[in-house]
């Protein structure tokens, strides 16, 4: 057993392990909605499939509320514009490789949708 | 914001007589053109983009509710109306069961934000399960604002 201090690794991911034997890990990782229409239902959906690939418990906050990231109408409820950061949590045995698969879909693939106006001026240099 | 700030009390459906989805999708566009919250477009027209939106994915999100919804340019402000069926429908939803509510929500194109507020207020109440059974048992139109109402109130 470690004794559950956070490290954080090179792709940013903060991350604790626990129970070694059992390979249970907690990850934990910000985000931020870049696509120009935010955390919509189809948005939603698709964060709710990806998530759903996971073993791992997997939970979603931003400053009001946290919800489990499996659920489309708790997701939903998020309602996360563009701009928004949200904190996401997973814990399990994929504990990690569920928060970078969720950052590549919100930051990096943004939804398959357009980016924000900030986000479209920083990518035209 | 409060769904009583984006619910037209008219135009809600307490008795939905469409036991189809794309019937009650019509009935309720109808209600609201009846009751002028179309800026000028034909229900029609929306109906189809809001079937339209449908068919990519159901918003049938299990529970005996869906939200269908869509952007419109003709639309000013966001407004939503509520439907009740006591036959329940098939909206092909997640939990494959039967839709007894249904909240469609039309918003401006180029608001996105408001947009997600007003659907984080319906998806708010929606979780909760004594908004559901009484949005589910509700018959007038008086019982559905009652609903709505009260549900604002408890915040």
């Amino acid at each position: 057993m470690t004794d559950g201090r956070w490290t954080r690794d090179s792709d940013g991911v903060n991350l604790r392990e626990e129970g070694f034997t059992l390979g249970e890990r907690i990850c934990e990782i910000e985000v931020e909605i870049k696509n120009a229409d935010g955390l919509h239902m189809r948005p939603a959906m698709q964060f709710v499939d990806v998530a759903g690939r996971f073993t791992s418990d997997i939970k979603v906050g931003n400053d009001q509320a946290n919800v489990d990231a499996k659920s489309i109408m708790q997701m939903t409820m998020l309602a996360a514009t563009f701009g928004t950061k949200l904190h996401i949590r997973a814990e399990g045995s994929d504990a990690k490789e569920a928060v970078k698969a969720l950052r590549e879909l919100v930051e990096v693939r943004m939804f398959d949708e357009a980016p924000g106006k900030k986000v479209e001026e920083e990518q035209r240099g | 914001m409060k769904l009583s700030d984006i619910v037209c009390f008219e135009a809600n459906v307490p008795n939905l007589s469409g036991v189809k989805r794309d019937e009650v999708i019509h009935e309720l566009l109808c209600s609201l053109e009846n009751a002028g919250q179309l800026g000028g477009a034909s229900s029609k027209e929306i109906a189809a983009a809001v079937i339209k939106r449908e068919r990519e994915a159901s918003t049938g999100m299990g529970k005996g509710v869906a939200v269908p919804h869509v952007k419109h340019d003709a639309i000013k402000d966001v407004v939503a109306v509520v439907g009740c069926s006591a036959k329940g429908i098939d909206f092909s939803s997640l939990d494959k069961q039967p839709v007894y509510t249904v909240i469609v929500l039309l918003s401006p194109a180029d608001n996105p934000d408001k947009h997600l507020q007003a659907m984080e207020t319906i998806f708010k109440n929606l979780q909760k399960e004594d908004f559901r059974r009484f949005l589910r048992q509700a018959q007038t139109h008086d019982q559905i604002r009652e609903t709505v109402e009260d549900a604002d109130d408890a915040g």
